[in-house]
């Protein structure tokens, strides 16, 4: 018999030992992609056998709820708003100028990790339509030509940082041996 | 549970029926078959497919009939105006993403979906939907996925998580995206896959096949450098008939020689002879272990799914497995060693071909275990469907062949032998013997018929008298059940003998069997697996050897080569090992 080697993220188990209940799993995967940026594959794995629940299941819930990632995410999100509204008021032109910018594809990160571009349904501010949404801010009525000027604002912002390599949590990974 | 009888009309038909009793069930009853794609009766009853549509008066919508319970007397019109044109309109958007390239297809003529098309009269599609281009996943032995002919019906995962309990598919990214796939739709070849094949059986259209080794056995037949030699497991002389329009259950043997000949094998041989040897063999294994040595209960090691099933679930009872090769793989090392010294043939010139009703059997010959000084046991695992493609191929009119029969010196085979393919046959074949040797040798026993160990249902016990020795057997088909008795024996409870197959029904129920879906058969169906498994018994009553160690070719094969049953040349050959796969951390990359 081998050996091989098992990981144990001692912070996943503290989240599923908080919420480990019928039902619970989405919840456990919303705290576990706060904490990582992320669910990896090895993750969800590392959850599926916690919770003794077939990795198929866990994985299609992940990949069910777009509010789930599987890969690692910039430090801002954009999200394009894609509702009528917006869409009627030249979402699409803005989401364009964005792409051009970044040199990016809807669900692609930048090569820097700062920006991760997305194209969401309806935030319900229309009122303010077109509108995008970068990090936890909220940028209404604006045009294709105003974009370069608010993605500075947040280039600006992280000058001094290398986002690149650093992580945004530590991963605990402590290696346990199983009989394979 | 209510037996409240309910009264309504199905196209102005008067039917009764239970309450709760779904609208599609009762059409049946009154000669109305609903078309459906979906539907596996108690399986898969979700309303996915959307095909199944029908009328129900004072209700606006039309209704899913499969998933319409009847609570009340109410009206049903089945074939309205506007129901054949709701109808047609989910098959063409079916269709519309659907790879449609149905003459090079390998479930032509036999698809589901090909039918129900038909069947509405779809002629022309007015929408065209995006194709997905997905690549076909291949990297295994044994199971082809191809999500470009996905319907979506989800009858692959329900067939897997219910009945199987192995959990591989399940509904991944949504929408239009969606796809019923294994976690991170990863080839089949690198999951919990069990390799039973049972979820081919399930798909309507060709989005799950078998891995087709046909090329490469016609290629060993041209090579006349080759000797290509061929075994047939117990069970598909009772199933390869279906493939040419013969009642399930039919036996045909001495056809399927002729046949087997006809297209070019040197020899013939039945797996049965095998299954004899695997019987000397496990029932001395339950004899050893009844008298003290290894661990009780021992379980049966005939089925690759199972195997991999326990490798991967129940990695703690691995030593209960008894170190047995499945019958094919013994046989497969006698023909390159005993078989090959007696014919004075060179064994890197023997293919080795074994006609299986199975996915699973290609997998297990593709395990390095299966072999030995770099021989492969096995060269090659053709399903029984894959045989029948062959003698169409040749053109061959299988009925009207005349019966030959198998090559000698394998060519005897006891009825035990022949009921490995029916769930419950393995127990009862090592049950004969292992009574007679405990008992030396006593003909007069009039114990041969163990009619308890017989039938479909799903987990079987008995107490068995071997005279001295009272065992308790238990009995599963279907590794969802399987999960019931290992269950009980983690929890304490005791058994001596255990047999498992991964298939519902055993062998007769294979993921590699033919398929009787389509325009007739729609749902997987008890009948056909009874059909099938008592056409084995037949040639087991039938049969003037009905104990394995009462096989001349089998004592005649331990007398000039293998010793002794467990002897020295036997563990070499004819027995292996098993590796724990763990549930999930085999999946980490």
């Amino acid at each position: 018999m081998q050996l091989k080697e098992k990981p144990v993220y001692k912070e996943i188990d503290a989240v599923i030992e908080k919420y480990n209940k019928p039902g619970g799993l989405i919840r456990i995967l919303q705290k576990v992609q706060d904490m990582y940026g992320y669910l990896s594959e090895d993750v969800q794995i590392y959850i599926a056998d916690r919770l003794k629940l077939p990795i198929s299941e866990v994985n299609g819930v992940v990949t069910f709820y777009s509010l789930f990632s599987t890969k690692p995410k910039g430090k801002y999100t954009i999200g394009v708003c894609l509702g009528t509204a917006c869409y009627v008021k030249g979402a699409n032109d803005i989401l364009k100028k964005i792409k051009d910018e970044l040199k990016i594809n809807e669900d692609e990160t930048t090569e820097d990790g700062l920006f991760t571009l997305r194209a969401t349904r309806c935030i319900g501010a229309c009122g303010l339509a077109p509108v995008i949404t970068v990090g936890d801010d909220v940028h209404g009525r604006i045009n294709p030509g105003e974009v370069p000027k608010i993605l500075s604002k947040y280039r600006e912002k992280d000058v001094d940082t290398n986002i690149k390599n650093k992580d945004k949590v530590s991963c605990f990974r402590v290696a346990e041996y199983i009989k394979e | 549970m209510s037996e409240e009888i309910v009264q309504l009309t199905i196209d102005d038909v008067e039917v009764e029926v239970e309450k709760g009793t779904s609208i599609l069930e009762a059409a049946l009853k009154v000669g109305i078959e609903i078309p459906s794609l979906c539907y596996l009766k108690e399986i898969n009853e979700i309303g996915a497919c959307r095909v199944c549509l029908v009328e129900v008066e004072g209700v606006k919508a039309l209704q899913a009939s499969c998933v319409y319970p009847i609570t009340q007397p109410i009206k049903v019109y089945t074939s309205t105006e506007r129901v054949r044109k709701a109808r047609k309109r989910a098959v063409e958007l079916l269709l519309s993403e659907h790879d449609r390239e149905c003459t090079v297809c390998i479930r032509n003529l036999n698809c589901e979906l090909q039918n129900v098309a038909d069947n509405l009269g779809i002629r022309n599609l007015r929408v065209t939907g995006e194709s997905k281009n997905y690549p076909i996943q291949m990297d295994n032995p044994f199971i082809m996925r191809d999500y470009n002919k996905c319907i979506s019906c989800r009858r692959c995962e329900a067939i897997c998580s219910k009945i199987q309990e192995v959990h591989v598919y399940s509904a991944q990214r949504r929408g239009l995206n969606t796809v019923i796939a294994p976690a991170f739709m990863r080839d089949l070849g690198s999951t919990n896959c069990i390799t039973c094949g049972q979820c081919v059986i399930a798909c309507p259209t060709a989005s799950l096949v078998e891995k087709e080794a046909i090329e490469d056995v016609w290629a060993a037949l041209e090579d006349k450098d080759k000797y290509v030699v061929v075994q047939t497991a117990p069970s598909i002389q009772v199933t390869l008939g279906e493939i040419f329009g013969m009642e399930t259950g039919t036996i045909v043997t001495g056809k399927m020689v002729a046949a087997l000949r006809r297209l070019g094998f040197k020899k013939v041989f039945p797996t049965d002879l095998s299954a004899d040897l695997t019987i000397m063999e496990e029932a001395h294994e339950l004899i050893e272990r009844l008298q003290g040595h290894g661990k009780l209960p021992l379980m049966s090691s005939c089925c690759p799914a199972w195997v991999k099933f326990a490798e991967h679930f129940y990695p703690q009872l691995l030593e209960h497995l008894s170190s047995c090769k499945s019958p094919h793989e013994m046989f497969g090392a006698l023909i390159k060693t005993y078989y090959a010294k007696k014919e004075g043939l060179d064994p890197k010139k023997i293919v080795s071909v074994a006609v299986m009703p199975c996915t699973a059997k290609k997998y297990e010959a593709s395990r390095p275990e299966m072999g030995w000084d770099g021989y492969k046991d096995i060269d090659y695992v053709i399903t029984t469907r894959e045989l029948g493609r062959m003698i169409r191929q040749a053109g061959i009119h299988f009925r009207n062949l005349a019966d030959e029969p198998f090559d000698m010196p394998f060519g005897v085979s006891s009825g035990a032998g022949a009921i490995f393919g029916a769930t419950g046959g393995v127990i009862e074949a090592a049950v004969r013997s292992a009574y007679a040797i405990l008992n030396n040798r006593n003909k007069e026993m009039g114990l041969i018929d163990f009619e308890e160990l017989r039938g479909q249902s799903g987990v079987k016990e008995a107490m068995v008298d071997l005279g001295k020795k009272k065992i308790k057997v238990a009995i599963a088909h279907g590794t969802g059940n399987a999960r019931i008795i290992l269950d009980r024996i983690l929890n304490g409870e005791h058994y001596d003998y255990i047999e498992i197959m991964g298939c519902p029904g055993g062998c007769v129920g294979g993921g590699g069997q033919p398929i009787l879906g389509g325009r007739d058969h729609k749902r997987i169906s008890l009948d056909y697996r009874h059909n099938r498994a008592d056409a084995l018994y037949k040639i087991d009553m039938h049969s003037q050897l009905r104990q394995s160690h009462d096989n001349p070719d089998v004592r005649k094969l331990y007398e000039e080569f293998l010793g002794e049953p467990l002897g020295e040349m036997s563990k070499k050959l004819l027995h292996t090992t098993y590796t724990p796969r763990g549930l999930y951390f085999n999946l980490l990359k």
